[in-house]
């Protein structure tokens, strides 16, 4: 975290206008992205460059309008939409996104973490994967959002369908827990639209972000665009579940390219699911079997021991016996009394361990240990 | 001359009197009914025609005038045709008018002549009676069932010839019989036969014993329409007056085949692909809907969430108030409607969610199944209970509960709740709305203290907790026990319904 600052300086009117040029030019940019140019080289290319590459026929009215952009109506526009914008040349810009090549001028932050203005980088692990995932996928972004988030870690993800909205949901579920979702689109209009509710809780109790201005919709090019925050803004990406050619695998790749680790939850290896995540351990990517693994990747021996870990400690034996037996697979009431333990005892044992935030109901009435 | 012969419509579930005038006088030869007829009783001119001459006595070719009395009921079916004919020979001089007075008549004639049943006898008796008649003249086959009202004598003939017989004054048939009830275990359906699934057969005692609505979530082919058909026998014998309420229902509706009292509590398991009115009753001439008639017996919707939206939102009014109520040509009609539901659904649109096999379903088909399912309907079902298929060692072991002792429990657990809900509305656990639960089920400190804190953490809703309480008093009373204890909550929270909340952003 870093000082709040009395006064916030405005974010300076260079790094506005270059804000404001890559969403004027983004339909060029998409152009240029369909006909294969490489994103990064095209991010990277100083405003005239840029407006001389990609500018085509419209490149004149994009000067003109270049040369006579307000600084003060985009801050105007920016505050109007209830959003923080953070220039590179803040102080309180974050570190991480520095490591690219192609870094954003301008990031915009909604949120009630906005104001405490997050730094971002440290501790803080994306979770990406599928938006067409298995509840299997859904589960295990699920619990490592929620046990991330409880021990402290800043979850970062994408607010897509699937594995990233899971994530973001489970970091909600723990206390005080803080996530970030980063758009592709402008901060302050939710996509997907039916994530409007989890867009809502997330600004209220963490920051979504974006380095579109305000009001910008996202063109495809916008995606992998994005992916490259969330890559920078983590200190690690775990792929939750991803198949073989999904562009949950661009945001890994991005992480390693920058330096950062990079994890993967395994899945069956028959799964065209998990293909994708699969083939990254294949690679070297560290397996991810829960919340302690990815704590352990970011803290190696010194990682501190998950809250609900201790908490199981001091559950009344009988109770703490269940859980290991749930742990270990016999996650139905059926699985249990077949192994002994009484239709009343698994029914009562497995409500108080819900109750206590230990396991909870997943489809088709298997119980999940919640890390 | 002029005749006149009482016989009924029904309208709704209700008998309404009917009195069939015939007049026959010079004229061209001619045979007409007036008086609000559908379409079914206006061809009773050619049927009647055809018995008459058929049974052997003589069409007047004369001009022939029947009315149907009072002109403001609509009449339709065919019941009518046997008080037309004997109208029409007592008008005709071919039958004495005295033994009329104190008779009714109902039931639909063959070209032969032969007295064929119609939907309804229960429901005729009923009105034969409260109309001051002695008799009532039925079809043979629908004499069992119309004999069950009391205080009445039914006499159940064959034929137009022995009506007429009977009415010059010949040898009443023999009093009818009302059939012995069904076996009321449904079917030799036993819980003994259910290998494994000892979660579900819990969900189904306690359903049974507190009348609570089911939800039971599961893979295709794990038993689940096996289990739903267990219900109704674990469910207290029907008393004397549901039988006749049920026998009412189903005769009207024409699916009480087998005549005499109804033993067995009902069960309905329409197809999803039923129409809102057909699934609570409704049309141009209402007829009561798969809600009453599984009245006092067991809905059953496999497949729940493939039911369209209109017929699941106008389940509410049925299982809230007990009844139907169905509004036509401003006349309300008022259907009975209180069953126990049992749905199922499968736990996802491929339905292997959870299971050993792998789903395969995106997060926007789950979405949309969980949001077909979601609304007002699931906080109607009490329990939810997962159904999985049982292993090969489950189906190899011997059951260990027969239905005989299941209902022992039940039966029980009932007498209990029946005491502790004297002088409310509710006649069972499942019936009690919030208010009433709360008042009635005395908690044990660590039951309502964990239920509390879980209340407090927002793990549960102020809906869920009333059913929780609903469903730990039941348990409770299961086990004999006045307090709810703690056990009995946790159990109860292990089957309890999803919150709104939950299903909502389990995405």
């Amino acid at each position: 975290m870093s000082e709040i600052r009395a006064t916030p300086e405005p974010p300076c009117a260079a790094c506005l206008r270059r804000s404001w040029l890559i969403a004027r030019m983004s339909g060029h940019i998409e152009l240029a992205w369909r006909a294969r140019r490489p994103l990064p080289a095209v991010l990277a290319l100083p405003d005239e460059q840029l407006i001389a590459a990609l500018g085509g026929d419209g490149r004149a009215r994009i000067e003109q309008a270049y040369e006579t952009f307000a600084a003060d109506l985009a801050i105007e526009r920016c505050s109007a939409a209830g959003l923080v914008a953070l220039c590179r040349c803040d102080a309180r810009y974050p570190g991480g996104l520095n490591d690219l090549s192609d870094p954003p001028a301008v990031v915009y932050l909604l949120g009630r973490g906005a104001e405490q203005l997050w730094a971002g980088g440290e501790e803080a692990v994306a979770l990406v994967g599928a938006r067409r995932a298995t509840p299997y996928g859904l589960t295990q972004a699920r619990s490592l959002g929620r046990g991330l988030a409880s021990a402290g870690v800043t979850v970062v993800s994408g607010m897509a369908l699937g594995v990233d909205a899971s994530a973001h949901a489970g970091a909600l579920e723990s206390a005080g827990g803080l996530t970030v979702a980063v758009l592709a689109g402008g901060a302050d209009r939710p996509y997907p639209a039916s994530k409007r509710a989890l867009h809502r809780r997330i600004a209220a109790a963490g920051v979504v972000i974006s380095e579109m201005p305000p009001g910008t919709q996202a063109r495809r090019w916008c995606f992998p665009a994005r992916n490259r925050i969330i890559a920078a803004l983590a200190c690690a990406t775990v792929v939750v579940e991803a198949g073989e050619r999904s562009g949950s695998l661009i945001t890994a790749t991005l992480a390693a390219e920058i330096g950062r680790d990079v994890g993967a939850v395994p899945g069956l290896v028959t799964s065209p699911f998990a293909a994708g995540t699969n083939g990254l351990i294949a690679e070297g990517a560290r397996l991810v079997r829960g919340p302690q693994d990815v704590l352990e990747m970011l803290f190696g021996a010194e990682a501190p021991q998950l809250a609900s870990a201790r908490q199981a400690e001091q559950l009344p034996g009988d109770l703490r016996e269940l859980l290991a037996r749930v742990a270990g697979g016999m996650d139905t009431v059926a699985a249990l009394t077949a192994d002994g333990v009484g239709l009343d005892a698994a029914l009562a044992g497995l409500a108080q361990l819900e109750l206590q935030g230990h396991v909870r109901r997943t489809a088709g009435g298997r119980y999940a240990t919640v890390a | 001359m002029l005749a006149r012969v009482a016989t009924f419509a029904i309208v709704g579930l209700d008998p309404r009197l009917v009195w069939v005038e015939v007049d026959i006088r010079p004229g061209l030869p001619s045979f007409r009914i007036v008086g609000l007829a559908g379409a079914a009783v206006r061809e009773a001119r050619e049927r009647v025609h055809a018995a008459v001459l058929n049974s052997g006595f003589e069409f007047p070719a004369r001009r022939i005038t029947a009315n149907l009395a009072p002109a403001n009921l609509p009449k339709v079916g065919p019941g009518f045709d046997a008080a037309l004919a004997v109208g029409l020979l007592v008008a005709s001089g071919q039958c004495p008018p005295e033994a009329l007075e104190q008779r009714a008549i109902f039931g639909e004639l063959s070209l032969s002549g032969e007295l064929r049943p119609c939907r309804g006898g229960l429901a005729v008796a009923e009105g034969a009676r409260r109309a001051g008649f002695g008799g009532l003249i039925v079809a043979r086959e629908r004499a069992g069932e119309a004999a069950l009202v009391a205080g009445i004598r039914v006499a159940g003939v064959p034929s137009l010839r022995a009506v007429a017989d009977l009415l010059a004054g010949g040898d009443p048939p023999p009093e009818p019989e009302p059939e012995p009830p069904v076996d009321a275990t449904g079917d030799g359906l036993d819980l003994a036969d259910v290998r494994g699934h000892e979660l579900p057969l819990r969900a189904l005692e306690i359903a049974a014993a507190g009348g609570h609505n089911l939800l039971m979530e599961g893979p295709p082919g794990s038993g689940k329409t096996m289990l739903a058909r267990r219900l109704p026998p674990l469910m207290p014998p029907l008393t004397r007056d549901e039988a006749i309420e049920v026998t009412r229902i189903h005769g009207v509706a024409g699916v009480h085949r087998r005549g005499g009292l109804v033993g067995a509590r009902p069960f309905r398991a329409p197809h999803h692909t039923i129409s809102a009115s057909g699934l609570v009753g409704g049309g141009q001439v209402p007829k009561p809907g798969e809600v009453s008639l599984a009245h006092h017996g067991v809905l059953f919707l496999d497949e729940l969430s493939e039911f369209p939206r209109a017929s699941l939102e106008a389940l509410r009014q049925p299982i809230e108030d007990g009844h139907v109520t169905v509004v036509r040509s401003q006349r309300a009609l008022l259907f009975p409607s209180r069953f126990t539901l049992v749905a199922a659904t499968n736990p996802c649109p491929c339905g292997f969610a959870g299971s050993e096999r792998v789903c395969h379903c995106g997060e926007l088909e789950l979405a949309r199944h969980r949001r077909r399912l979601s609304g007002p309907l699931l906080d109607r079902l009490d329990l939810l209970v997962s159904v999985t298929r049982p292993t090969a060692e489950e189906l190899q072991a011997v059951s260990r509960t027969t239905s005989d002792e299941v209902r022992g429990r039940v039966l029980e657990a009932r007498a209990r709740q029946r005491a502790r809900l004297a002088g409310t509305p509710a006649s069972c656990n499942g019936q009690m709305d919030g208010r009433l639960v709360r008042r009635l089920t005395t908690a044990s400190v660590r039951a309502e203290r964990a239920l509390g804190a879980a209340y407090e953490r927002g793990t549960l809703s102020a809906r869920a907790y009333d059913r929780i309480l609903r469903v730990a008093r039941t348990i409770a009373d299961l086990e004999e026990r006045e307090t709810v204890e703690l056990e009995h909550v946790m159990q109860a929270l292990a089957l309890r319904q999803h919150d709104e909340d939950d299903r909502a952003d389990a995405a």
